[in-house]
């Protein structure tokens, strides 16, 4: 089989319910490899869900079919841990290498890639900035070489400048590294110079496609019917880049 | 027996301070400390029965422990609340049982243990049980640190987030079980919060926080079996093990934590 034909990942019919709570419905999609797919959707639409799910962590019906032998990495919005523990950067990471059973060398070269200094690698989390500690996650996520980055929302605690820095560190990655990337994200402006699909998920009919034809105002209204704030909030943005 | 059996009785006891300090150094870190008191509880009405129909205590104890152990896994899997809040509502009602159960001349040695006589096999399931922990804490310490720093990122390095976690709550139970004789059903849970809450006061990384919480566990029971021998030789050393516990903690405090 033509490996450049094979989709990356094919979601069918896919369904994710908490007790009667149904959070994604019928959803079905398909992305190839090296895309940039932005999943956006007002809050409790089912974005970090539908991330849990494609990671397996969720029961779910439909299907996820990942190409064979795909490797993820994930970037979280947030981690379950308290951050005052006394864990290093550098602990995480040589965690992640022992377990994966790639040297050491591995770490300095996923550092590397995310410009992490040494010295955010010898700090304890609790102590690093939100963008280094943004990056450090991202650098968590290429140890191993994955094929996908999902990542959750990079930069909900982050000023506008380490914004920009984190979206363009992703982008940078993706193209040298012929990364495919799902992301969550609520910048349009974003979403309109790199991504390569959109796929939004509201309360009625999931959307998926190109970015121009999904981020239209009339689009924009209807998933976001539930924040008429937020829309107008994105609906400027998207007049700006029209 | 008791004066010629004593040194196997401080081999498994310092055997067992160090497999409560590493259960206990994740169980702070994945925020289920008070679970170790709790689920200590849950032994109650298994040594309660024991005593009743006069069969080994341990055994009992064992029994509840591990029926105890599944239940808060299928509860923690179903509605993903927090393990603290599951085990407390399981088993608060599990110490009043078990109080009621246990004849009223045992119920002293139950909930505080008692530092008798140790049968050979009990001192070697003790000592196989300690073994088996800190192997296997030791073995799994990366996942287990992944999984409680972030589950997607430890799910995304394929850990089995299920298995770890029955696997980790079995250790748990494991080490309140070996605890038990020494220092019953209401300390068991004890040397697992008091050593790791000191060693990370002192620690900056992971393993150091490790070993600083087996330190302060190695020298509680240490110096809580020599001073119950000295001066309280008819008393069971739970009590004294974490009084000394306590104290680290206190003294461990004292000092300034950097930024």
């Amino acid at each position: 089989m033509d490996p450049v034909a094979t989709p990356l990942l094919s979601v069918n019919s896919l369904s994710v319910s908490f007790g009667s709570r149904h959070v994604i419905q019928n959803l079905s999609f398909e992305i190839d490899r090296g895309e940039n797919l932005a999943i956006v959707g007002p809050n409790g639409s089912g974005k970090t869900v539908l991330l849990r799910t494609l990671l397996g962590m969720l029961p779910y019906s439909g299907s996820i079919r990942w190409a064979p032998g795909v490797k993820l990495g994930y970037v979280p919005q947030s981690v379950a841990a308290d951050l005052q523990l006394p864990i290093f950067a550098s602990d995480l990471l040589a965690a992640k290498a022992r377990i994966l059973k790639v040297p050491e060398e591995a770490i300095a070269r996923a550092a590397a890639a995310t410009a992490t200094t040494p010295d955010m690698l010898s700090s304890r989390i609790g102590t690093l900035s939100g963008g280094q500690f943004q990056k450090i996650l991202i650098t968590f996520a290429l140890l191993g070489d994955p094929d996908v980055l999902l990542v959750d929302e990079p930069t909900a605690s982050l000023d506008e400048l380490a914004e920009e820095h984190i979206y363009e560190l992703l982008d940078r990655l993706r193209r040298e590294r012929n990364l495919t990337v799902l992301l969550i994200s609520h910048e349009l402006s974003v979403i309109y110079q790199r991504a390569t699909r959109v796929l939004c998920l509201s309360k009625n009919t999931p959307c998926f496609g190109k970015p121009q034809e999904i981020l239209t105002p009339e689009n924009l209204a209807e998933v976001y019917s539930s924040q008429p704030e937020f829309f107008h909030h994105l609906h400027n943005h998207a007049e700006r880049h029209r | 027996m008791t004066h010629l059996g004593s040194i196997y009785e401080v081999a498994l006891a310092l055997l067992f301070a160090i497999a409560a300090g590493l259960v206990g150094s994740f169980a702070l870190m994945k925020r289920m400390v008070l679970a170790g008191d709790v689920i200590s509880h849950v032994a109650l009405p298994g040594i309660g029965l024991a005593f009743l129909f006069h069969f080994n205590p341990l055994l009992g104890g064992a029994a509840t422990l591990l029926a105890g152990t599944l239940l808060i896994w299928q509860l923690q899997k179903s509605t993903g609340l927090a393990v603290d809040a599951m085990i407390g509502v399981v088993f608060a009602g599990s110490l009043a049982i078990g109080a009621l159960l246990t004849p009223q001349e045992d119920l002293v040695e139950a909930l505080f243990g008692s530092y008798q006589t140790l049968s050979l096999p009990a001192f070697l399931i003790g000592i196989a049980a300690s073994l088996l922990i800190i192997l296997s804490v030791l073995r799994f310490k990366d996942h287990l640190l992944l999984s409680l720093f972030s589950p997607e990122m430890a799910r995304a390095t394929s850990i089995r987030l299920d298995r770890l976690n029955l696997g980790y709550l079995l250790l748990f139970s494991l080490t309140v079980l070996v605890g038990l004789r020494f220092l019953g059903a209401l300390l068991a849970g004890a040397l697992i919060i008091l050593p790791a809450a000191t060693g990370r006061r002192l620690a900056t990384h992971v393993s150091q926080f490790l070993f600083c919480t087996c330190a302060a566990s190695l020298i509680s029971v240490a110096v809580g079996l020599l001073v119950t021998h000295l001066f309280l030789p008819s008393r069971s050393p739970g009590p004294v093990i974490v009084i000394i516990s306590a104290l680290l903690f206190l003294a461990a405090s004292l000092r300034k934590v950097e930024a």
